[in-house]
């Protein structure tokens, strides 16, 4: 590192070659129990790093201080002295009224925001009475079709008070369109509309999968909701790019990183094609990664994360406004690291992702529940869920320093080998044309595909262990943990609310707002207004999501594998 | 003798849930351990999985359901391939099932459920063992 003169890193460096051939020379009492080691995504580790190998290291171009670009540090100066980060945790079954109940415990258990979990349908734009949608409505989230669901389900809990954050992405434009009508009604004003859209829908095509048009045009709608959101609430984060998604996919670290990163800078790309300034909106940006198993490599991909979009930002696209060159994230532990073995055992893994997150810097973070591979988590689960992140930020002291690893060899030489391989795969997808291209000739989802194959091969052979799964594992009663079931009932109320709307709402208010709607999309307006004056006038998500759908067309995946 | 075929497996996914990791992973697995694999893709109804498995007259049809729609797709699934004559495929099921529902799904028709965790080797060769066999 800086710290050392080149006379020293040389006396460093003999040092070091005397040690691994001391090391290496005659029997060792303990052999490595590996031929190799390498982290959980596979990228090979060494036993020992020493600062000859940082030559070169510069720490204030490529650390500098914490709230100082490039940001490896830490978005913020002060960070969790300052604030802790946003304990959220991601809740969404049944009806809304169900929603609103866990919202509310939450809330008073000390939870800061709030996130939404819609069902599938809701995801993908098809209403409860939608054939489509039997069997699924209220089952994974909760199922929101109208501008009434929208208001049950914040019920009782004022819109200028919370942040919130929304799960959705195919039709993000249509439920925040109803969100915000929300808040209208509830008498908030624009600027105290606080929260995150996902509306991240290059990684649904990429990973997460629940799509509705084509590429070009959905990413059309996230440019209307990143413009009108610029103009309209200031408070709103516009998009959420997800690597999460990505990664539960089976990506590597470094291709969630990677892929997410990509479709951030497409994003960027869409808007300034559509005469944005950068500094306008790439401060509302934000970001959202999955935190796995390996500590080391999941902070060393946070760190890079930062200082790789605040170069990105300023060196691409000349941002001259700090805000647009932090890169601020939300956080989730790996729900695919979960086991439905010996399912206790989860509780011990969230806390060392939980861990690995703060020490990586997020700014806001969900843990899972427990029970998540077995079912949605019931209120005890998430109690516990919540209390993990409360004892990392209250009793292990990691909140009160600020990047305790920063410096540390192996740290930094992690971080800089997943930027530099992050970054090779961003130069493949620029030669592509960028992410748009990528993603409609597959490319990442292959990726990803083969990713998921390779680790699922080293379980078999015990490469990689999953406690209770391939190794450890034992006997156990059939279900040692409870768990929360969501009935067929739940379908039943929420088609009959539906039919209610549609007998009782106002047809020619309804009509006209979907007629704007069409009328927008075929003009290749901002679809932003015309939406919020349908659901207003009680247009149904569908009947919305339809009218587009008649004017862009659908998505059809080849189903390659 | 007569010989015995290629056991043809279709993996679907049914109903609106985009987890395809594992469908996708298992679709491999079968394949490279010799069976001929047809993926449906994402997004199907239980007509359209019906469809393709007449289609493709497979042995065996391996459903994934990830968001608990299992119990209103399954049956559906099950009876139209009845119906439509496939009678003696082998019905599998993988995702997030909980026990609860193992004994109704089972009623159904559903020889076998693989939740997660469940090894590749023992995938494969549970539908070795157990997929009919057609001269």
């Amino acid at each position: 590192m800086s710290q050392h003169d080149s006379k020293s890193l040389e006396q460093i460096r003999k040092a070091r070659e005397e040690w691994e051939k001391a090391r290496t020379e005659g029997e060792a009492k303990y052999p490595n129990r590996s031929a190799s080691f390498t982290t959980w995504s596979d990228m090979e580790v060494p036993m020992l790093t020493t600062p000859d190998e940082l030559e070169g290291f510069d720490y204030l171009k490529d650390l500098g201080l914490p709230g100082e670009y490039p940001y490896t540090r830490g978005v913020q100066r002060t960070m969790y002295r300052g604030k802790l980060w946003t304990m959220r945790q991601f809740a969404g079954f049944g009806s809304a009224v169900d929603t609103n109940r866990r919202f509310k415990q939450l809330l008073s258990m000390g939870q800061m925001g709030l996130s939404t979990a819609f069902d599938m349908p809701t995801l993908m734009g098809y209403d409860p009475d939608s054939p489509r949608s039997k069997g699924e409505v209220g089952k994974c989230g909760v199922s929101v079709a109208s501008i009434h669901d929208m208001e049950t389900l914040f019920e009782g809990i004022p819109l200028g008070d919370v942040t919130t954050s929304m799960t959705i992405n195919g039709p993000a434009i249509v439920i925040s369109a109803m969100y915000f009508a929300v808040a209208e009604k509830q008498g908030v004003p624009k600027h105290k509309v606080k929260g995150t859209l996902q509306n991240d829908i290059l990684k649904e095509y990429i990973a997460q999968k629940e799509w509705l048009f084509p590429v070009k045009p959905a990413v059309g709608l996230v440019t209307d909701t990143i413009e009108y959101g610029t103009k309209h609430y200031p408070g709103w984060n516009t998009v959420s790019i997800s690597g999460y998604h990505i990664r539960e996919a089976g990506a590597t670290a470094v291709q969630e990183l990677a892929f997410t990163l990509a479709d951030g800078l497409a994003y960027v790309d869409d808007c300034l094609k559509r005469g944005m300034k950068i500094d306008d909106f790439a401060p509302r940006l934000s970001f959202f990664f999955d935190v796995h198993n390996d500590f080391f490599e999941e902070i060393a991909k946070f760190r890079a994360a930062r200082r790789m979009w605040a170069r990105f930002m300023r060196e691409r696209y000349g941002a001259k406004d700090p805000r647009s060159w932090m890169l601020r994230t939300h956080a989730q532990t790996a729900g695919v690291s979960l086991t439905a073995q010996q399912p206790y055992n989860n509780i011990a893994r969230v806390a060392v992702q939980a861990l690995a997150a703060v020490l990586g810097g997020t700014n806001s973070l969900h843990t899972n529940s427990m029970d998540e591979t077995l079912a949605l988590p019931t209120d005890e689960a998430v109690t516990i869920a919540l209390r993990t992140q409360q004892v990392i930020a209250e009793e292990s002291g990691v909140a009160n320093v600020v990047d305790p690893l920063g410096g540390s060899y192996f740290v930094e030489s992690l971080t800089n080998k997943v930027e530099r391989e992050a970054l090779e795969y961003i130069r493949k997808i620029d030669e592509m044309g960028g992410m748009v291209a990528a993603v409609e000739r597959g490319f990442p989802q292959a990726e990803i595909a083969n990713s998921a194959y390779h680790f699922q091969r080293q379980l078999e052979t015990q490469t990689k262990v999953m406690v209770g799964v391939n190794k450890y594992q034992m006997q156990e009663p059939k279900r040692t943990i409870p768990t929360l079931y969501i009935d067929r009932s739940v379908e039943q109320k929420q088609i009959q609310r539906l039919a209610e709307l549609r007998r009782s709402r106002p047809k020619q208010a309804y009509e006209d707002g979907i007629r704007k709607v069409r009328e927008a999309a075929q003009t290749g307006q901002n679809l932003c207004g015309p939406i919020q004056e349908a659901v207003a006038a009680n247009a149904t998500l569908q009947e919305v999501c339809d009218t587009l759908r008649g004017v862009f067309g659908i998505y059809r995946e080849a189903g390659s594998f | 003798m007569t010989q015995k075929s290629t056991i043809r497996v279709l993996v679907a996914k049914p109903g609106l849930d985009g987890h395809d990791r594992g469908a996708k992973v298992i679709a491999r697995a079968l394949r490279d351990a010799g069976f001929e694999v047809v993926y449906t893709g994402l997004h199907q109804t239980s007509e359209m999985v019906v469809e393709a498995a007449i289609q493709e007259d497979v042995h065996v049809i391996g459903l994934s359901i990830l968001s608990g729609a299992h119990n209103a797709l399954v049956p559906d699934i099950i009876e139209g391939i009845r119906k439509a004559g496939l009678s003696d495929a082998l019905v599998v099921l993988g995702g997030i099932i909980p026990e609860e529902d193992f004994d109704f799904l089972k009623k159904a028709g559903v020889s076998m459920i693989f939740t997660p965790g469940t090894s590749l080797t023992e995938v494969v060769e549970y539908i070795r063992s157990n997929a009919p066999v057609r001269t």
